[in-house]
């Protein structure tokens, strides 16, 4: 038994503020030993962040913190900025979530690497400049030497979190603290950077602390985890029996609320009602006790202790007094969290080719001219942002448009709500072709079949409009209705998507996040749309909050007929949501069948790399995973030469012979499909 | 997302249980939004002071000629540069005028200048600014030209050129006022729309098919609102200055009539041998800018829905 790295002892931090002192961490213990990994998983707002940037000794000075963090042996709470100096660097290390933040924009990142080497170790400035090389070659930056005179905004996300986890390691730290180390990211580089974390740890023996939201990174990287609630910790388990063998209701709710990459079967998610308590002057009782499926009387009367569970052989602790009744998820023979019934649909009753089409996209192409000179602006090449996509959704029907940031994904949204004649092709909008259109009141008709849900339940929302207002305004915009029927259709709407109508005259600040996008939801409805555009709809919104929304996604278009057109990076709530899926790729559709089939049997190497990148919240399936990690990031989308756009980073390509791979580089591959069925893609040689 | 930070919590738990005692239809009808502001206003205790000390002076301006015998044009020769008396409440000026029946007509004349002018540059600022970044492209290119030419045409000059041949007429005052007040504003309402112009929720109500005017009046205006609050507020103390300025070189308000401008010219040259000359209208220009400004606060933190009693209706 070696002594722990790290050990921390009834940490509280609390801030002052005008509603009173905020209690952000209540109590903190953990020990971390020397090469595990820790992950801490908690919605916003549950003190995760703070517990480490206390370890970091990075508080604002108004903060009081109290308790004890030992790092090797040596006190750190109470040292001086100085002298924490010393350390941060040397032992302690820290990756933060934004790598373009974290790096100095006007040095180049061979610069501060070496600095970073210099600040703590006695070294040359050669030796330092190789040594900065080979950290850079270690962390998997193509050319180290040559690349280490780029500047930071001259890599891209991953390569600047490479460069970030590089200066991390410089100086062989006893402890790195990752805070959200890859939620800024896309999937596929998601993946690579945890693998570098992964090589990180190793080289260096250094234990690392994971904070995260997602409960399927920890499950592939963690060995221990903590799940924090309300400034505590509530559960805290090696990774595989937390998972299997949940205890606390709060993180059974976590669980349950997620929806998983690799399941085809739709069982409804599960929400955990209301939202977290603010930590002003807490109520005396389990602070989860308000939101809690199985709460008794005798949870309001005093906080649970983290306490060892009993039945079970490893350090599994939970803060619930009812923990030990608690096994699979069940207590007392019933489900912690009743199922809710699954909405059957109607529409789905006929078959697919005897729907409506209430969408059709016909080979739409968007281009940007890409400018350069300061005055005169001369251009130099062209943007294929969207090029030649076909589309089509049908009543009833689900399409989930997947892909990395800029593959065109929102391009094509845009195209499609401009309702204009786009640059190539058509776009047809339930049955109208969008170029015939002529005059205002034409255009309108057909808004009112077509509505968007944006991803920011903040943004979409005129602030200084009562909810009632914005409700309205689609309503209004339209000339639908008297005032009358205007006020009783806005209640309906609220009851709709399960708020109260009394809230009505209450503005966007007083709804929580994902109270705002309900009424996103509702604003989308009011004119009964046929087509509803959902841009990201749950990706800003908390685990347990996001359940909730596609919940109600799912029964509205049970209940309503709706045909969605869904765009997410996050695959996992795509297959739980689409009946269909497109995968783009560089402005291309590069996949396109009905969803199971996409994930069950992907046939586009970069589909298969897209799935395989996703973590699943389960530690096993993590472990025997095989991961198609992609080289590199996405090309630039300026090139128009002929040939596949995926050529350069396909795992695939590099199995063929020469003939096929010129076959790969000089002819653009199209949309063919195996025997009849609807499942298409983009690859040659699949 | 659900920020527990005080201050920004929700206000709102989910709905628990839809209350089944009340039937469908007998819900209290919503709190319309010209109600909602003026409940928030109305609790706002600064801003009641403010309130009641700018209606005090508009009674003052008003009806404050019934406490004097003497109009403004009067002279009394019995008494040059006397002091405060029972007859004379605020004394009398060098040339036997009432200083009282004159700042009576001085804060009537103003207070008309100054919120006459002050709302139409404000109204007009908002207007062209939010319009040129909502339309965007050629339109907003034009009317930059027209404010950026604006703004370097010698405007004092042409200000006293033309209230000189106006013969101190003070609506012509308040027409050139406005004319070459309203641009610098508009160019600050121009650069703050435009990024609102970008948000969600302007788009969303592209989207939805709301007409352009209706965006710019109901999305973007609204949303620069404390701006425009603060812009008016100080745009009433910047008219009176400028009148004053104008008055005090001869070319504002011209004799026999008297604004609060030509008074405080008049008495700045005596303040040490005739003091009431100077403050009397001193305090009303005061007390008339303090009152705007606390009038200014209490509507922005009405307005505003992030302010602290934002949420609760």
């Amino acid at each position: 038994m070696s002594t722990p790295v790290l050990s921390v002892r009834d940490l509280r931090v609390s801030f002052p503020s005008e509603a009173g002192l905020v209690d952000a961490v209540r109590g903190v213990d953990f020990d971390l030993l020397p090469g595990r990994t820790l992950g801490i998983v908690g919605e916003s707002g549950s003190g995760k962040s703070v517990t480490s940037l206390a370890v970091m000794g990075l508080l604002p000075e108004y903060a009081a913190v109290s308790g004890s963090i030992t790092l090797s042996g040596r006190e750190l709470l109470g040292r001086s900025d100085r002298q924490l100096s010393k350390i941060r660097g040397r032992e302690l290390a820290m990756i933060f979530q934004d790598p373009l933040a974290s790096l100095t924009p006007i040095f180049s990142v061979g610069r501060q690497l070496v600095e970073a080497l210099q600040v703590h170790q006695d070294l040359d400035r050669d030796v330092a400049r190789k040594r900065a090389v080979e950290l850079l070659d270690l962390v998997g930056i193509p050319n180290a030497a040559t690349r280490a005179r780029s500047f930071p905004h001259e890599f891209s996300g991953g390569m600047r979190q490479r460069v970030v986890i590089a200066i991390a390691i410089a100086n062989d730290p006893r402890l790195i603290i990752a805070d959200e180390p890859t939620t800024a990211l896309d999937v596929t580089v998601q993946a690579q950077i945890l693998e570098v974390l992964k090589l990180a740890r190793a080289e260096t023996g250094a234990a690392l602390i994971l904070i995260t939201h997602d409960l399927g990174v920890v499950a592939g990287t963690a060995d221990d985890v903590l799940v924090m609630y309300a400034g505590r910790p509530v559960e805290k388990a090696p990774v595989d029996e937390l998972f299997a063998r949940p205890r606390m209701p709060y993180t059974i709710g976590l669980l349950g609320a997620l929806p998983r990459v690799d399941a085809a079967a739709r069982a409804p998610l599960v929400p955990i009602k209301g939202n977290p308590p603010l930590l002003v002057d807490l109520p005396p009782g389990c602070p989860f006790e308000p939101r809690c499926p199985i709460a008794i009387a005798r949870c309001a009367d005093r906080e649970p202790e983290l306490a060892p569970v009993s039945g079970t052989s490893t350090s599994h602790s939970a803060a619930c007094i009812r923990a030990d009744g608690i096994e699979g998820g069940r207590i007392d023979g019933r489900p912690v969290y009743p199922l809710p019934p699954l909405p059957e649909s109607r529409a789905t009753a006929l078959a697919r080719d005897q729907r409506p089409t209430v969408l059709e996209l016909a080979a739409v192409s968007k281009t940007y001219p890409l400018l350069k000179g300061a005055l005169l602006k001369r251009r130099i090449g062209w943007v294929h942002a969207v090029c030649e996509v076909d589309l089509d959704i049908r009543e009833g029907e689900t399409l989930g448009l997947v892909g990395e940031s800029g593959c065109g994904k929102t391009t094509t949204l845009l195209e499609i709500m401009n309702l204009r004649r786009p640059e190539h092709g058509t776009i047809r909008v339930c049955g109208v072709d969008v170029a015939e259109l002529r005059g205002r009141d034409t255009e309108r008709d057909l808004r009112r079949g077509l509505q968007i849900v944006f991803q920011d339940p903040m943004g979409s929302l005129d602030p200084r409009l009562t909810a009632f207002d914005i409700l309205a305004e689609p309503l209004r915009a339209l000339r639908a209705a008297d005032p009358a029927a205007i006020t009783r259709r806005v209640e309906d709407l609220m009851e709709l998507v399960g708020l109260d109508p009394e809230h009505s005259d209450r503005f966007p600040t007083a709804f929580s996040g994902g109270q705002r996008q309900r009424i996103g939801i509702a604003r989308a409805l009011a004119t009964r749309p046929a087509l509803v555009v959902l841009d990201e709809p749950v990706s800003a919104l908390d685990v347990s909050v996001q359940a909730g929304v596609i919940n109600l996604l799912n029964e509205l278009k049970a209940e309503l007929g709706l045909s969605y057109l869904f765009v997410a990076h996050d695959l996992s709530v795509v297959r739980y949501i689409s009946d269909r899926v497109a995968v783009m790729y560089l402005g291309r559709i590069v996949e396109i069948g009905p969803v199971d089939e996409v994930f069950d049997d992907p046939r586009h190497p970069y589909t298969e790399a897209l799935l395989s990148a996703i973590p699943v919240p389960d530690p096993q399936v993590e472990r025997t995973r095989e991961r198609v990690l992609l080289r590199g990031d996405l090309a630039s989308p300026t090139d128009s030469s002929p040939g596949c756009r995926f050529v350069s980073r396909c795992p695939l390509h590099l199995t063929l012979d020469s003939t096929q791979q010129a076959r790969c580089r000089n002819e653009t591959p199209v949309l063919t499909g195996r025997a009849n069925t609807d499942h298409r893609n983009a690859c040659h040689f699949r | 997302m659900t920020a527990n930070i005080p201050g920004l919590e929700p206000l709102i738990d989910d709905m628990a249980a839809p209350s089944e005692v009340k039937g469908r239809g007998a819900r209290r009808t919503h709190l319309s939004r010209r109600r909602l502001y003026l409940r928030r206003f109305l609790r706002n205790r600064g801003a009641l002071v403010g309130l009641a000390v700018l209606s005090v002076l508009i009674v003052f301006a008003l009806f404050g000629s019934v406490l004097t015998i003497y109009t403004y044009t009067d002279v009394d020769f019995a008494n040059l540069s006397s002091a405060p008396s029972p007859e004379h409440l605020f004394g009398t000026n060098g040339a036997g005028n009432d200083t009282y029946a004159q700042a009576v007509h001085g804060l009537q004349r103003s207070l008309v200048i100054a919120l006459v002018v002050s709302a139409l540059t404000t109204t007009i600022a908002a207007f062209v600014g939010a319009a040129a970044a909502y339309l965007g492209g050629l339109a907003e290119k034009i009317i930059l030209e027209v404010i950026h030419f604006l703004l370097v045409v010698p405007a004092f000059l042409i200000l006293a050129l033309v209230s000189q041949r106006a013969h101190g007429d003070w609506s012509v005052l308040i027409l050139v006022l406005t004319m070459f007040g309203w641009m610098f504003s508009a160019r600050v309402v121009w650069s703050l729309a435009t990024s609102l112009r970008e948000r969600e929720y302007v788009q969303a109500a592209r989207y939805m098919g709301v007409g352009r005017i209706r965006i710019v009046v109901r999305h973007l205006i609204p949303n620069i609102g404390s701006l425009l609050i603060v812009s008016f507020t100080l745009g009433v103390v910047a008219t009176v200055q400028s009148e004053t300025a104008l008055s005090f070189i001869g070319f504002g308000v011209q004799p026999p009539d008297v604004s609060l401008g030509t008074m405080l010219s008049d008495g700045a040259n005596t303040v040490s041998s005739a003091p009431w000359l100077f403050y009397f209208p001193a305090s009303l220009v005061t007390l008339l800018t303090v009152s705007m400004a606390l009038i200014g606060d209490g509507l922005r933190d009405a307005l505003d829905p992030t302010s602290r009693s934002g949420g609760r209706a």
